[in-house]
């Protein structure tokens, strides 16, 4: 068994490495009061750039750094330039969204370069460790201590003692002001860019040299525990951020000491909605905090909805249904099904983050709790299927509204991060807790869907069956959102404050919303789960969470009747096109960032 | 007093129409800052004053109309070479960098500048002028009170040497002992050959240092000509003084 000492080295060079990513994340909301989602895409970016120079150039590694370095500061001027500059004066959640469908792109992207199979970096370094009371210290853990501290030496130096640091320092204080003294905030931006995305790019390749190993799948995570170690200094606050990562590290180290490897996000996650709850400000915030979001923290472009009067909307479903009649190729009609499965997730997703402008991104994880809820109630407890997925629903809305409860009391960009690291935690607790959910193997034979009875196993069954539940779960949003609850939601999106001082009680009216949708979104991974057969805890990724909120954008948010549109068009197109699966995530994210750009209100208007 | 000599217009906007959206905010909005003088621009809430501000900084661009500042048309410029022109900005509510020193929000204000040994100079110059801030220097500016506060964003706007030096309600939310304080120190420092546009909603206490005045309402000018002349004007006492003593 190692010893301590080593843990708590461990934890310290794991820290250091997050701190890296965790600079420039601060660095960047700094500036421009953003919180890059995109930032763990050019970790992965920087790691590969050193792959490529380490492996097939054959460059020393101060050359490999350098190359790392600079290569990612390109790519983080390039984010800027093209990804971010042209949303300027657009709501604050809109870049963010914007970050997230760049990552989208870029991790595509690398996969497609490079394949998804995991490369070994090497460290080029000798593999000596010395001893140092109980633990040993290699040449790699000074590498990294040492670029460590050199990068927050040089940042410090020139964040205080140069002209264009001074400029950071003033934008990030205040943007209107330092514009005022003739600073140039978009240089600023670029800079800002540049340097977070070299430190950035450097974590990357000092993370492959430590695990020997880099995958394009390691950008989202880098993503959360930049986001984590961020978010425990204060955002924003950069000698926090390296003290947040220094604390993350450790408390992985040793909660991996305690508990094992397949624990170690779930205390990053759970330390994260810990700070959010109790100090949203961080561990270091000053008596004088950040003045509070603004209250925009949606993503409601202003525009009247397209009309879509009652007879229109029953002609539709009409159609839907009649459909199978005419259609002969059960593949057509399981693209279709699949849709509509896609399209609870949606008028789920769009009540809660159009309608009531909590903008989640742990959606996925209402699935899994309802997928899982109907198969273990079907297999351990024989409960009928139909039941069972009634079930899901009512478990989905209970628990994931109890999980949602600590996002409750946060706005903007913090509900997004704290929903993002719930929908995590769902997930590594499906992994971890192998006693209920059977951990890694996942649950095999769910048994196909049947009702009273009578199997619903056909194509045109299915089809139907999913259809009809659609249609009743919408018509009741669609009623609710005429209903006094309707407008009460929307109050709470736009001016919380407003709505409470009408004595509209926040909280009660959040919580509705994430039963109603909590409920539609179990519905709908309790029917998946018994279309597949079989689940794990990855078949409801973070990925769903993120194509559900471009579904929803797509359709409009709010907008129930474009929340299902939205979903026929993203699941069923690339489906009848027959577009290979790589390059699907590489459209959605790239329909994610059209949408922001060009049409933020959807196809159907934002209600 | 040069009554008949036409001043020299530092500063000239021509027939300025402003939109936010499809809102109008200002109807073909002329106005002329001559060189030297302390010019007042007086309206109410929602007059389009402080937009005023934002189309000569920059941060605004109007629909129509040219803003002129030393003859040079610098209506397509950005903020930064608008102030590197010249003019200095005093924001409403003096926004400072609260987690900056005093020292270093004085150094900011010469952001600009390349000439470091006059811009210490000048640091030394601005002190003997408000020389309360001498004391202040390595303090941090959020921790100042709003006079003192006031006092930094002057002296900053001071020290990038401007021709002009634009300020947006300087007098708002201070304690009426600080408001004849900062109004003295503005004539202080268009003494010192500085030319001054100010924005203020306190009329009365305006016109009694400024040289000219302009009276905006729902984005036109309603009424201009020398302050002397419009303290006793009987339209603005209405108007804007509520009846009060002027002057």
């Amino acid at each position: 068994m190692t010893s301590w000492l080593d843990h708590t080295i461990n934890g310290l060079i794991v820290g250091n490495i997050y701190a890296l990513l965790a600079v420039g994340l601060a660095l960047i909301f700094g500036v421009s009061r953003l919180i890059n989602f995109a930032h763990g895409s050019v970790y992965v970016v920087g790691a590969y750039i050193g792959w490529v120079a380490v492996a097939h150039l054959h460059t020393p590694l101060p050359v490999t750094i350098l190359l790392v370095a600079a290569g990612s500061a390109l790519l983080g001027l390039l984010i800027e330039r093209f990804g971010l500059r042209p949303l300027q004066g657009s709501t604050k959640i809109a870049p963010l969204l914007a970050t997230i469908g760049i990552s989208f792109v870029l991790d595509q992207i690398v996969q497609i370069v490079f394949t998804p199979d995991p490369r070994a970096l090497p460290s080029q370094l000798p593999d000596w460790r010395f001893q140092i009371g109980g633990g040993t210290i290699g040449a790699l853990d000074i590498l990294i201590a040492a670029i460590g501290f050199t990068s927050a030496v040089l940042l410090f130096g020139f964040l205080r003692f140069t002209k264009l640091g001074w400029a950071v320092r003033a934008t990030a204080q205040d943007r209107d002001a330092a514009r005022q003294m003739g600073v140039d905030v978009d240089q600023v931006n670029r800079i800002v860019f540049a340097i977070a995305s070299a430190l950035g790019g450097l974590s990357g390749l000092l993370v492959g040299m430590y695990y020997n190993y880099i995958d394009p799948a390691m950008s989202f995570q880098a993503t959360l525990k930049g986001v984590v170690a961020e978010v425990v200094g204060g955002v924003g606050n950069i000698p926090g951020a390296i003290v947040g990562s220094l604390i993350l590290g450790l408390v992985e180290s040793y909660g991996i000491a305690l508990l094992g490897t397949s624990y170690r996000n779930l205390f990053a996650f759970i330390l994260l909605v810990v700070i959010l709850v109790l100090r949203p400000n961080g561990l270091f915030a000053s008596k004088r905090q950040l003045p509070p979001e603004p209250l925009t923290g949606t993503f409601i472009a202003p525009s009247k909805p397209v009309p879509l009067p009652t007879p229109a909307l029953l002609a539709a479903l009409a159609v839907a249904a009649v459909l199978p009649l005419v259609i002969a190729q059960p593949y057509l009609l399981q693209t279709l099904t699949n849709a509509w499965l896609y399209a609870l997730l949606g008028i789920s997703l769009t009540l809660i983050a159009g309608t009531v402008g909590q903008i989640s991104l742990g959606h996925a994880a209402l699935l899994a709790i309802g997928g899982y809820t109907s198969a273990l109630l079907t297999l351990d407890l024989g409960v009928p299927v139909g039941l069972s997925i009634l079930a899901a629903g009512f478990v989905a809305a209970g628990l994931g509204t109890l999980l949602a409860w600590p996002a409750f009391r946060l706005r903007g960009h913090y509900v997004t991060i704290a929903t993002l690291a719930i929908g995590e935690i769902v997930s590594l607790a499906i992994l971890n807790w192998e006693s209920l959910t059977r951990g890694p193997i996942g649950v095999f034979g769910i048994p196909p869907i049947s009702l009273f009875g009578y199997p619903i196993e056909s194509a045109r069954a299915v089809y139907w069956f999913t259809l009809a539940i659609l249609a009743v779960l919408a018509a009741l949003q669609l009623r609710l959102l005429r209903s006094h609850l309707g407008r009460a939601w929307r109050a709470v999106r736009d001016d919380d404050v407003a709505a409470r001082s009408y004595g509209i009680a926040l909280d009660r009216y959040k919580a509705l919303a994430f039963i109603t949708g909590g409920f539609a979104a179990g519905i709908s991974g309790g029917v998946t789960s018994h279309l597949y057969s079989f689940i794990n805890h990855e078949t409801f990724n973070a990925q769903l969470s993120i194509l559900a909120l471009t579904i929803v954008i797509l359709g409009g948010m709010g907008n129930v009747f474009g929340a299902i549109v939205g979903s026929v068009l993203l699941i069923g197109l690339p489906e009848v096109f027959r577009v290979a699966a790589e390059y699907r995530v590489l459209i959605y994210g790239l329909v994610l960032l059209l949408l922001i750009r060009f049409r933020p209100q959807g196809l159907f208007g934002t209600v | 007093m040069s009554e008949t000599t036409a001043p020299v217009p530092l500063l000239e906007l021509d027939k300025v129409n402003t939109f936010y959206g499809p809102v109008q905010v200002h109807f073909d909005l002329s106005l002329t800052v001559p060189k030297g003088e302390i010019v007042s621009l007086l309206g109410g809430n929602a007059s389009g004053k402080s937009t005023t501000m934002k189309i000569i900084l920059g941060l605004l661009k109007p629909q129509s109309g040219t803003v002129r500042f030393a003859g040079e048309d610098i209506g397509a410029l950005q903020t930064p070479q608008i102030i590197r022109r010249g003019i200095g900005s005093v924001p409403e509510a003096r926004r400072l960098f609260p987690d900056m020193s005093v020292r270093e929000n004085l150094l900011m204000g010469a952001f600009t500048r390349t000439d470091k040994q006059a811009v210490a100079h000048d640091l030394d110059w601005v002190l003997t002028l408000f020389p309360k801030l001498g004391q202040r220097l390595a303090q941090r500016a959020g921790t100042l009170s709003g006079g003192e506060q006031q006092m930094v964003a002057m002296a900053r706007a001071l020290m990038g040497r401007p021709k002009l030096i634009c300020m947006d309600e300087p007098t708002m939310g201070l304690s009426p002992l600080f408001v004849d304080r900062v109004l003295e120190l503005i004539a202080a420092i268009n003494r010192e050959g500085v030319t001054i546009f100010m924005v203020e909603q306190n009329a009365s206490l305006a016109l009694q240092i400024a040289h000219r005045g302009y009276v905006l309402q729902t984005g036109r000018i309603v009424l201009e000509g020398k302050a002397a002349d419009l303290l006793v004007d009987a339209r603005i006492r209405d108007a804007y003084l509520g009846g009060a003593e002027a002057a």
